[in-house]
Order: structure tokens, then sequence, then C-alpha cells
């Protein structure tokens, strides 16, 4: 684990880079050296409920070492912290790939801190690995950059599609739309209105509300008095809570057929188990859920793992939103790096592109600008909820798939109203 | 020209020099990167203090006219393709034009006050930027500047030497206001407003120029940043960082001269880059914390007042 | 729903808030408006209040009998740091504003991080019987999570307002905003009586901060998006003007509804302070105070 460097090292590289040409300070070839994998990790700052992606690079680390290591060679990680600010990302990114000499990248947490990589990989045709940020490529056009997670194609609009085909199938004619004044919020209300014109559906409410809100009472009346048939809401921990908490005081109509959309919150154990029933009727995006669609040994072999070191270290006990792709980033990059039979960037990304990888949480393929192939965004409605034991979560039939079709695990309650009260 | 002020310029134009040789000595293009954001601050802690540091006039909005000058640069290269020497000479004229109206409150308020308006500059700005459709909202906007021009050993190099011209002329700036008429206006001004105005300094006019003069430098910190970053969000241009960091730095170096800030940031920004890479986060905010309390504590006039005072108490 | 029971509804949101901004206003009023201290510090002393509250809730007391119980330490708390804050300035002479208030901005980030890492970036939240029940009085639903906090606006204000009007050591307290030398004529000592007022400050925090987490959740670094109001507030009142916290808190609070329901959520943040911005301008010595 080096997350922690020592002074020394910087200094080292100080003389080296300075007393030598860079080529030959350059790479340390030889086959007893490790492979050495760079990330930035949200340690603290507004990201920072994404930190537990930590455990997910050291169990595929740990996993790759034990069965021999890659090439032959080991595997180390170097993961430093980003603060969650895009201001710091130029500087670590090249720490990591010039200070620690890292052989292959993992892009930082989320849109707003991957931007700011893309020109520095492209630049210098970099081979990474991006976490989470939507529509990440699409300027750049990157032909080396490749999802973890299962966005698909044009997921700026796209991502969130699986809602509004579920509201499509009810027969949803008008759409309220809420989001929180936060990149990821915004970008999914964007996203979703876009959808919603295509649908032919008539958008009657259309707001944002500043970060850290905690009363929507006044919003959740508007809304009620727009009529709507569906309620599309992007927010953040915090608002989701204050969210439900304003349902179960004021009431949405009975008109609403479907609630709920890009909330991040209802992923985590802290605030499933917290809501508890509350939560129950919400339509949410999930990654993935154990239900028996996707429950496969691997991950839950994965999960055996990864509880027992969350619980020690304080971060979200189910782990089923970020940790898991985490460990697929792993799995891409060393499946990259063995189909290429070396480390040269190029080489790892054609493979990638040719060919499909089996990953923990099912088969990848990816298009020419490194999307899954297929978009595997989850729907995923919160259903017969009682109490606010966390371990029914890990149980299926509480957070049933209902799109895509190919994994649906169980029938769509609605309205709104009626999914609330089973 | 005073012998001091030639020293200063061979120095300035020594620096100038040294930021052009560096990257043909330094290959690593870390140091260019870190480099940048150490001469950033430098900017930042100079340009806070004109105003700050010799008026006594204290502004927690510096995050305000960073984030200002950024959205400028952003905007205008995005929409219309100026490039960022426009977008810089915009941002100036809008940090400028801030400050003359940051200047106008200051007729009503001083001391905390005043301070407190400015940290509401900052929440305003943010307000309208969010409601702007324009300019991204909270979704940001994404930048991708131009190659950088042949002579340039790569991007991190160019915005380095582009940030150390900036902060060179901000410097160079910051020093002729302490050494001409301003500066003694501006150092009447906050010893007593009262007693200058009375004797006749036009003290509302001296606090314009200051609040333009610190606004514009403030602005010009933040013009490169989209081209440095590729990505601007308001959450991380009008950081409370910026603002923090803005304060922290001159104070720690020393607010009565343009040296002061100059060290000070030098000082704590580089420690910042170090301390990212080296140790958590967490005691990095830690240490900035006690940092500031132990000097406001044990040595309110910074590094550069310490040494005065060692230089006083050694007898000749 | 009529207009006129949204507007109802909207004026009585506006007023629970505004009581509850009061709470965590009211240490503010008291350090920077009696003793003239610029303690940007209070909000973060807040949410270490909040975290009190919290770690007392596990323990399965009630939020409300663990501020209580927060008090008597966060007094102690409150004294200790005016002694720091003293020795450090008072002592040298007349204390710069800027340093003092960068002292208490490294205060507050101590303190910040300080939480962080005994208790972890991740929210934190309290149970308590009221919190998910509402009263209805027709087609106005009042939530028990923020009525109960409301409440605690105007109770704390009256008790202190009592102290202050009718206790000799409060009356000291007020004393000592205007003249300090004739308080030593009269015998007391300003220091220890500046101490007890900022540990009385100090202590409200933890009230403050109790109003915070029944509301929601909060996490260490939610003090940074009340110092804005909060001062807004103190300033508005007029100086160190109790009663009118609370009244220009409720303004505040109304105004902000009202945006948030009738324009856009969206503008809402920046309307404390353009009302700051515009009072700052035509009337300094705020809605409450004296003419300076």
């Amino acid at each position: 684990m080096i997350t922690r460097r020592n002074f020394n090292r910087l200094a080292a590289v100080a003389a080296s880079s300075i007393a030598m040409p860079s080529v030959l300070a350059g790479r340390a070839f030889g086959q007893d050296t490790p492979i050495r994998f760079g990330a930035s990790i949200s340690l603290t700052g507004a990201l920072s409920g994404t930190k537990n992606g930590q455990i997910g690079y050291e169990l595929w680390r740990d996993d790759v070492n034990a069965s021999g290591g890659l090439l032959g060679r080991q595997v180390e990680l170097v993961l430093l912290d980003d603060q969650s600010s895009a201001s710091n990302i130029p500087a670590i990114y090249s720490a990591l790939a010039d200070v620690e000499k890292c052989d292959v990248l993992f892009g930082p947490y989320g849109a707003s801190l991957t931007a700011p990589v893309m020109p520095f990989i492209k630049q210098r045709d970099l081979f990474m690995i991006g976490m989470f940020p939507l529509a990440a490529n699409e300027k750049a056009r990157h032909d080396k950059f490749f999802h973890s997670a299962a966005w698909g194609p044009n997921s700026g609009t796209d991502w969130a599609r699986g809602f509004f085909d579920l509201a499509k199938s009810v027969g949803v004619k008008r759409v309220a739309i809420l989001a929180n004044d936060l990149e990821f919020s915004k970008n999914a209300a964007v996203g979703g209105a876009k959808v919603a014109e295509e649908y032919s559906m008539e958008i009657v409410f259309n707001q944002s509300y500043p970060p850290n809100t905690s009363d929507f009472s006044s919003i959740l009346r508007n809304i009620s008095a727009a009529n709507p048939d569906a309620v599309f809401v992007g927010s953040y921990p915090a608002d989701s809570t204050a969210i439900i908490h304003g349902i179960r005081e004021i009431g949405l109509p009975d008109s609403v057929q479907i609630f709920g959309g890009a909330m991040i919150g209802p992923q985590y154990g802290s605030l499933l188990s917290s809501l508890g029933p509350e939560l129950n009727g919400v339509v949410n995006s999930h990654l993935f859920a154990p239900e028996p669609t996707m429950q496969t040994p691997e991950i839950k072999k994965f999960f055996d793992r990864y509880v027992p070191i969350a619980e020690k270290q304080g971060v979200d006990p189910l782990g089923y939103y970020v940790p898991p792709f985490y460990y697929v980033a792993g799995q891409l990059a060393a499946a990259a790096i063995t189909g290429a039979g070396s480390l040269d960037q190029a080489a790892m990304a054609a493979w990638l592109h040719g060919n499909t990888v089996e990953t923990i949480v099912g088969p990848a393929a990816f298009n020419d600008i490194g999307d899954w192939t297929k978009r595997r965004v989850l729907m995923v409605q919160i259903q017969n909820v009682k109490g606010n034991d966390l371990a029914q979560f890990r149980e299926p039939g509480h957070q049933v798939i209902l799109d895509p079709p190919e994994l649906k695990s169980g029938e769509f309650i609605h309205p709104y109203n009626k999914a609330r009260a089973s | 020209m005073t012998r001091d002020s030639k020293i200063f310029l061979i120095a300035a134009v020594a620096v100038l020099l040294a930021g052009l040789l560096a990257p043909h000595v330094l290959k690593n293009p870390f140091y260019f990167f870190a480099g940048y954001v150490i001469l950033q601050y430098v900017v930042i802690a100079t340009g806070w203090n004109i105003l700050g540091g010799y008026a006594g006039y204290i502004n927690f909005g510096a995050a305000g006219f960073f984030g200002a000058g950024a959205y400028a640069s952003a905007f205008l290269f995005n929409t219309f393709g100026i490039p960022l020497l426009g977008g810089l000479v915009a941002a100036c004229l809008i940090g400028a034009l801030l400050g003359v109206l940051m200047g106008y409150l200051t007729l009503r308020i001083q001391g905390v006050y005043f301070a407190i308006a400015t940290l509401g500059l900052v929440i305003i700005l943010e307000t309208i930027i969010h409601n702007i459709p324009a300019l991204g909202g909270a979704r940001g906007i994404v930048v991708y500047g131009p190659p950088p021009p042949a002579w340039a050993a790569g991007p991190s190099q160019y915005m380095f030497f582009l940030m150390l011209l900036i902060a060179v002329a901000s410097v160079s700036l910051a020093r002729w206001m302490q050494i001409s008429w301003v500066g003694r206006g501006l150092r009447a001004v906050r010893a007593s407003e009262n007693a200058a105005e009375c004797s006749g300094v036009p003290t509302l006019r001296l606090k314009l120029l200051a609040c333009a003069a610190s606004g514009a430098v403030l602005a010009a910190a933040g013009a490169p940043y989209p081209f440095y970053t590729s990505f601007v969000e308001p959450v991380t241009v009008f950081s409370l960082l910026i603002g923090l960091n803005a304060i922290a730095m001159p104070l720690i170096g020393g607010t009565r001269t343009w040296l002061g800030p100059v060290i000070g940031a030098l000082l704590m920004a580089s420690t910042q880059q170090i301390a990212t890479i080296t140790i958590s986060s967490e005691l990095n905010i830690l240490f900035v914390g006690i940092v500031l309390i132990a000097f406001v504590a044990l040595a309110p006039n910074g590094i550069l007042g310490l040494v005065a005072r060692r230089s006083r108490e050694t007898p000749r | 729903m009529t207009t006129l029971d949204i507007l109802l509804n909207v004026l009585v949101s506006g007023v629970l808030f505004g009581s509850i901004y009061a709470v965590v206003a009211l240490g503010l009023a008291i350090t920077f408006g009696i003793l003239h201290i610029p303690n940007i510090a209070h909000p973060a002393l807040v949410i270490m209040g909040g975290y009190f509250v919290v770690q007392a809730n596990r323990l399965g007391i009630d939020p409300l009998i663990a501020a209580a119980l927060g008090i008597i330490p966060f007094y102690l708390l409150g004294m200790l740091l005016y002694t720091f804050y003293a020795n450090s300035f008072e002592r040298r002479g007349r204390a710069e504003v800027l340093q003092s208030l960068t002292l208490f901005f490294g205060l507050s980030l101590v303190i910040e991080i300080f939480l962080v890492l005994l208790f972890g970036s991740e929210l934190q939240s309290v149970s308590a019987p009221y919190i998910g029940t509402s009263l209805k009085f027709g087609q106005i639903a009042i939530p028990g999570r923020l009525l109960v906090p409301a409440l605690l606006g105007p109770v704390t204000i009256g008790l202190l307002w009592l102290y202050f009007k009718y206790t000799n050591s409060g009356t000291a307290i007020r004393a000592v905003a205007h003249d300090e030398r004739a308080l030593s004529i009269a015998g007391l000592d300003p220091a220890a009586v500046k101490r007890r007022a900022f540990g009385l400050a100090t202590a409200t925090a933890v009230i403050g901060g109790t109003a915070l987490v029944l509301i929601g959740p909060i996490d260490p670094f939610g003090g940074r998006f009340q110092i804005g109001r909060v001062f807004a507030i103190v300033v508005l009142a007029g100086m160190g003007s109790i009663p009118g916290t609370l009244v220009v808190a409720i303004m505040l609070g109304i105004a902000e509804s009202l945006v948030s329901s009738y324009l856009n959520p969206a503008w809402s943040p920046g309307v404390a302070f353009a009302i700051l911005l515009a009072a700052l301008a035509l009337r300094p010595q705020g809605l409450f105070g004296a003419a300076r």
C-alpha cells in the first residue's frame, strides 16, 4: 500500500530528473519489479462517499498477486487523494505518471474529476480505465479510454433512459424534474428532459435546488400543484433523505406513477437502513442488486470479502454501487495487459477493443470510445422493506430490478402511492 | 530609478529567464504542474494583499474574483474562440469592475462588516453562475484549449510560463503600489481613515484604485485556470479554500510589503503540493489550520515581521 | 390546495426555518454583537454541538436532553477558547480584525478535521419520537423535525433575554460592550465577564447543533454553509440585539421560503446576502441597532 509516500522519493526523483535525460530515468524495465497501477481516489471532500472503491482495487491486487501476478510480475497500487477537487487532478496525474512512474492509470471518480485528465492522457496517448464518469470521452474521443461502469453508449442522455421506458409503459404523459445544483444531478436532469421530450412527454415542472437544502415541503407542494404522472429526481445523499422525509410529511398526488430516477443515497447501506420502509416504491438507478438475475458465485465471493473490511473501515457495509466496478477496472486492465502480452498502451487498447472480458459483474465489450456496447444501468424498485434492519437488503426481493428487461427480477408496482403503502 | 528598483528589475528578468530555461533543465513535467499551482497562489496572495495588506480591508471573497476570471476566459474561448490572452484581458477588466463595485461598498462599511459583505460576493456570484445555462450552471464547462505553441516544451511547461509572467507582472504592480504615493496613501487609510481624509488624502479614490488593482490581479489568477484543468465548475472555482489561502498566505509571509505574500505563498503552496502526494489531505487541512492559529497567536506580522524583529534585536 | 393554502404553508415554513436560523446565529449575536469578536468558528462549533448530540443519542438519550447535558461542557470549552483568544490578542493590545478573523478561521478548520478524524466524514443523524410525526392544521402541515428545533429558538432567546435583563451577571455582559472602564471601576474584572459571555455563546452552539441535526443529517463541513447566513442575521439585527436576532432570522426565513417557492429554489442561497448587502448600504447600524 503506497498511499502515503515519503519525501525521500520525491527528492530522489528531483535529483535524478535533473541529473539525467528523462529517457534513461524512465520506466524501470525488468522482470522482478512490480507493475505499478496509479489512481486518484477521493478520500476527503464531497466525493469521499466513494472512497470504498479503494477496497475494490485492493481485493483485485491481492487476487492477481495470489495467482502469480501479470506477465510474471507482481502488481502494486499507487493511490493519491484528490480531495474531490478538480483543481488537484492535473498535478496528481502528472505525479502518478512522471514521479511515481506508474505503468497503467485508473481515472478519478466521476465526470467533473475526469474531465481534467482527458487532455492529459490524450496528449500522452495513455491507456486509462475511467471510474464512473458519464459521457467523459465524447469530446476527447480518445481511443485508449475505457469505462469500468456499464453506462453504455451516449450515456449523457441515455443512462437513465430505463426510468422513462418504465414511465412510458404505464402511460406517463406529464413529467416533473427536480435536481440538486451539482454536476451529476444536473446532468441527469438535462439528459432526463431530453428523453422525456423524445417520448413526447410534457415537462410540467423543472427546477433545481441548492446543495444543502434541508426542507422540501414547498418544492413538493409546487410539484403536486403541477399534477405530474412521473417525478424524476437527481439528488445527493443528504437531500435524498430530506426529500423522502418531505414526501412522508406532505405526500405526492395519486397521479404519480413512478418516482425516483437518479437519487444518490438509496444505493448505500446507511441510507437504506436509516430510511427503511419509507423508501418503498422508489424506482432508482443502480449498477448492481442482489437479485437472482444478477447474482453469480464470483460477485458473491467479492462481497463476502468486501463486507468485513468495509465494516472495519466504517464505509458502506453493502458496497453494491462503487466497489465492484473498481475491481472490474483492475480486471479490464489485467485482461488488456495479458492479451497484449506487454505494457504497450496501444496494444492494450487494441486488445480491449477487440475482445470481450469476463468480469465479476458479467461480460464487458467496448465501442470505439470505450463505452460498454450495451447499457446496463438498472432501474430498481425498492419493495417490501420492513423495519430498519440492514441485512434484508442483502436478500433478493427488496431491490427489484425492473429494467433492463433481460435482468428483470420482479413486477413494477404503481402508482407510487400504492407502492409506498406496500 | 532607485537602487532597490534596479535590483528588483534585474531579479524579475532573471526569474522570467529562469522560467524560460527551466523546461530544458527539469525534464519531469510534474514540477510544472505543481509549479503552476504554486505560482497561481503567488498571484492570488499578491492580489489580495494590495487591498488587505496595504489598505487593511479584508476581502473574504478572493474566490469570487478568481471564479469570475476563470469563467470569463472559459466562456470567451468556448463561445467566441477568443484565445487565452484575450480572456486574460477580459478577466482583468471584469475583476477591476467587480473591485470598483466593492470599493464603493467601503464608503458605507468598514472592518468586519466589509469582510462579511465580501463573503457574500462569492455566494451571489456562485448563485448567478448556477442560474445561467450559457455558463453551464452546476454542470460546469469543458474547455479544450489549443495545443501549446511550438517553442514550449509541452502544455504544462507553457501554462507554467504563462502563470510566471502573470506572477511577475502582479508582483511588480504590487511593489509599485507599495512604494509609490498610492502605498503611502493606503497606509494612511489603514492607520486611520478619518485622519487620512482630514489631512487631504483622497481616500475614496485610493481605495477604489486598490480595489480595482486587487480585483484585476485576483481575476487574472483565475483566467488560465480553465486551460490548466480543462474544466470549470462553480464548486471548485468559488471554493472556500481559495479565499482561505488568499488570506493565510500574506498573513504568514507578512502583509506590510509586496515580498510577504510572495514568501507566504511559495512556502504554503509548495508545502500543500508536497502534502497532497505524501500525507492524507485531512492532515493537510489540519496543518493549514494549526499554522494559521500559530502565526496569528505568535507572529502576527508574519515571517518578515519575525525577521525584522530578529534583526532589530541583534546588536550590530 | 388553494393558492392561499400554499402561501400560508410557505409563510409557516419560513417562520420555522427563521427560528432555527436564530438559534444557530445566537452565539454569534453574543460574541460578535456584544463582545465584537468575529467568531467565524461559531458555525463549526454548532456542528460540533450536533455531533455531541448524535453521540449521546447513540446511547439512547433524547436529543433535547442531550442538548441540556451539553451546555456545561460547551460553556467550559467557550471559556477556554476565550482565554486563548485573550492571551493571544487582548493582552498584547488592540486585536486586529484580520488576525482575529484568521484565528477563528483556523479554529474552524481544526474543529472540522477533529470531527472527521473522530467520526469520519459520513452523514450523521439522530432518532427521536417526534421525528417523522407531523401536526396538521387544515391544509397546513408542520413536521415535528422542524417544529421542535423551531421552538428551541424562541425558548432559548427568551431565557437569554431574561438573563441579560434581570440578572447582575447578565447586566455586566451588556455593560462590557459599552464601557469596559466603567465596569472595572465598579469592581468587576472585564476579562472575567467577557469569558463568561463567550462561554455562554459557545453553550448556545450545542442547542443550535441540536436544531440542525433534528432537521436532517449533518456532516463535519456543514457549518461552512451557515457562515454567511448567521453573519447576515447578526449584522442585520443590529449588533447585540438578542430579540432582534429572532425577528430578523424569521424575516430572512420567510424571504428565502418565498423565493424558493415562487421564483426558483436555485436562487435562494443568494437571498440572505442580497438583503445583507442592500441593508449594509442603506442602514449599516442594522434594523434594531442604535445608530453608531
